[in-house]
């Protein structure tokens, strides 16, 4: 078992960057942690990039705009806020600021300038998005506050995160001079610096795992700095340790679950044991196999928190009830 | 429209007339093992398989008794087959692949002009749509081989299904070279009256772009798109091409998804686009159930557990009845989603995969999947 817990280092952060390899959960996560670091009266802003208003999906809204929406209340008068980066919009923005552009910049859009763009230079997608979280980041209030305690972006998948996080090299694609270069050396300050972290969602299977070991060395390279792993989706375990090693060996012994059906009244007739001993196999096996990945991700000594699978799927409800497992764990406890 | 009921996934791999499979989902859905797993199968029914896939953990060169798989079709032991066909696998290198393409069409002058020029090597390796631009690339250079009766192709990861049908077409219409020509000279090319088309927009468009990502980048790709323009005839009409193979006949399309609300989701606008696009749907793998074993209803075996929980006389049976009890909460949530799914496109034949509760590390996993597949 991974030992160390969510420190109060990691609840310093203000830009919390969530990846995991494709269909571990990474947007549900992201939302759950976004709503456990508002608990408390705080001001969270949750961030999309990758277009699919995942966001709006997942909190049964109307799909977001390109503008900072109030999305949900967190427990103990805390805000959660939404964002969907639109990549067009935010070019737009920036050139904005340096050129006044008016209506030429409907031309841009007109003319899918920023698909063009970002076809000619693939990294000025991922320069305009780290930028615009940049400026959500740095936004203060009147009273030289900062506006959101934290930021939570729900990041690209694993295969892509450090690229997407790699400002530095992003930036050999573009221009030596102009708007977005100046910007994105602020970037690449934030980013590295003690004020960020990546978590990383994973299944307790072979292949997320694996993904996840290599994003922590991948990470570690490129100078960014690994969070806490996430292990979404956990099931309850069911059986006694020596049950699954014996169950998981395919040793199952029916007659003691034979005469406890029987003492129970129900009937074991007509397969109903056979089957029941074949889901204890396959539970046990799970199980085990869950227990080895878990023992790999020990070795990249990071906190692990355990997050319960929900039978019937995720709604709203059940993000509320993950993000008091992460406060449980001690997220966002010590602000 | 009648449900068209399960898949017969068997009728599917042993039709001399279908020639090209193509797997899709979106990321996660175990696309990679579906297609390997279809390949062995085709293979051991006496068809002649070649297997594409995009980007296989090591372990499935390993499952096939290759070292390692690479950019050319390998064979798999015939010794490690039980069957009469053929099984050749490969892995898509897009790099090797772009450079192979070049190479091959290109003089040898033009193609190390190509090959130097710094925004291929940008575009060779990192443009999100080369992956499926040169995936497609690959399965039309397999087709011409001729080599195969059946050519089975994962399709990259990515969070959208669609994206192996739209990567090509956008990656090409971006690169249609007026637009790039116009804005690294613009004196030169695009003249006067496309000038006009766009209006005052150009010029501020011309410096906005430049003043982003810099006026090298812009004649690197300008060179870059002239010199391929002039060996390939142009980046639109060979995506076009390769498309043109995806609707041809023979080509059949396979979608992948694990009983999920997103993966489902994007299940769904794959299928409502390969209708649109008139490109042929074999069916819908449901990858991944939990079907109940123990015909035993939820409510019972809980009130059982507690009761056997109160009185402590049967631990072993009252965890078997819990896990039972959850088992059957999965596998309903399961049927909901996918009865649902069958709903709403009941012109998709399906079949479920039950799990395979530990990962697949072998030939004889990779079979037993096939054998689920197959529903057997």
């Amino acid at each position: 078992m991974t030992t160390s817990e969510w420190s109060g280092e990691l609840d310093q952060a203000r830009l919390h960057f969530v990846s995991g390899k494709g269909g571990v959960g990474k947007t549900t996560a992201a939302a759950a942690l976004a709503l456990a670091l508002a608990t408390g009266g705080r001001r969270v802003l949750l961030v999309e990039v990758e277009g699919r208003q995942g966001l709006a999906q997942l909190f049964d809204t109307p799909p977001l705009p390109y503008s900072e929406e109030w999305i949900a209340s967190a427990p103990g008068g805390g805000e959660l806020r939404a964002l969907a980066i639109d990549a067009e919009a935010a070019l737009l923005e920036y050139l904005d600021m340096f050129y006044s552009l008016g209506f030429a910049g409907r031309t841009l859009r007109r003319m899918g300038a920023v698909e063009f763009a970002t076809t000619l230079a693939p990294g000025l997608r991922d320069v305009l998005f780290t930028g615009k979280i940049k400026e959500c980041v740095g936004r203060t209030d009147r009273g030289g506050r900062h506006f959101y305690d934290a930021v939570v972006v729900d990041a690209p998948p694993t295969g892509r995160v450090v690229k997407f996080l790699d400002v530095t090299r992003a930036m050999a694609d573009l221009a030596k001079v102009g708007p977005i270069r100046g910007q994105s050396e602020g970037v690449v300050r934030l980013l590295h610096s003690g004020d960020t972290v990546v978590h990383l969602v994973t299944l307790l299977e072979e292949l997320p795992v694996r993904e996840t070991l290599e994003t922590v060395e991948e990470l570690d390279a490129a100078d960014l700095r690994p969070g806490a792993v996430l292990l979404n989706r956990v099931k309850p375990p069911r059986l006694a340790a020596r049950s699954v090693a014996a169950a998981s060996g395919g040793r199952v012994d029916a007659s003691r679950i034979r005469s406890g059906l029987e003492s129970a009244g129900l009937g074991w007739e007509g397969g109903v044991l056979d089957g029941l001993v074949d889901e204890t196999i396959e539970h046990a096996t799970r199980v085990r196999a869950e227990e080895q990945a878990r023992e790999r991700l020990t070795t990249t000594d990071l906190p692990a928190i355990t997050l319960p699978e929900f039978t019937d799927g995720i709604d709203v409800a059940a993000l509320y009830e993950l993000a008091e497992t992460l406060g449980e764990h001690g997220v966002g406890g010590s602000r | 429209m009648s449900p068209a009921g399960e898949l017969d996934v068997d009728r599917l791999l042993d039709d001399p007339a279908n020639n090209v499979l193509v797997c899709c989902g979106s990321g996660g859905v175990g696309k990679t093992t579906t297609a390997a797993a279809l390949a062995i199968r085709a293979a051991e029914r006496g068809r002649r398989t070649v297997v594409l896939t995009i980007d296989p953990a090591r372990r499935l060169a390993q499952a096939l008794g290759l070292r390692e798989l690479d950019n050319q079709p390998r064979g798999v032991d015939q010794g490690a087959l039980e069957g009469p066909g053929e099984l050749s696998a490969m892995m898509l290198d897009m790099r090797r692949t772009f450079d192979d393409m070049v190479l091959a069409h290109a003089g040898r002058e033009r193609a190390q002009q190509i090959l130097d020029n710094p925004f291929y090597q940008t575009i060779s390796t990192s443009f999100s749509g080369t992956q499926e631009y040169m995936a497609m690339e690959k399965l039309g250079q397999l087709v011409a081989r001729d080599d195969w009766d059946l050519i089975v192709v994962d399709t990259p990861p990515s969070r959208s299904a669609l994206d192996f049908l739209d990567a090509p077409q956008r990656l090409s219409t971006v690169l249609d070279s007026r637009l790039i020509r116009m804005l690294s000279s613009p004196a030169r090319v695009g003249g006067k009256g496309l000038r006009k088309i766009v209006g005052t927009g150009f010029g501020m468009f011309s410096k906005a772009v430049s003043s982003v990502i810099g006026t090298q980048l812009l004649a690197d790709a300008s060179a870059f798109v002239q010199a391929f323009d002039s060996t390939f005839g142009g980046f639109r009409e060979r995506a076009d091409n390769t498309y043109r193979l995806l609707r041809s006949p023979g080509t059949s399309f396979l979608v992948v998804a694990s009983p999920e609300a997103d993966a489902l989701r994007e299940a769904s606008f794959f299928v409502e686009r390969l209708a649109g696009e008139a490109m042929p749907l074999a069916g819908m793998v449901a990858n991944r159930t939990h079907p109940v074993l123990a015909d035993l209803p939820a409510s019972k075996a809980l009130s059982a557990a507690e009761e056997l929980e109160l009185s402590g006389s049967a631990p072993l049976a009252a965890s078997v009845l819990r896990l039972h009890a959850d088992r059957v909460a999965t596998a309903e949530r399961e049927k909901r989603l996918l009865s649902r799914f069958t709903r709403a496109h009941p012109e998709a034949p399906l079949v479920g995969v039950p799990a395979l509760p530990a990962d697949v590390h072998d030939m004889e996993g990779l079979r037993e999947i096939g054998r689920r597949l197959a529903g057997e």
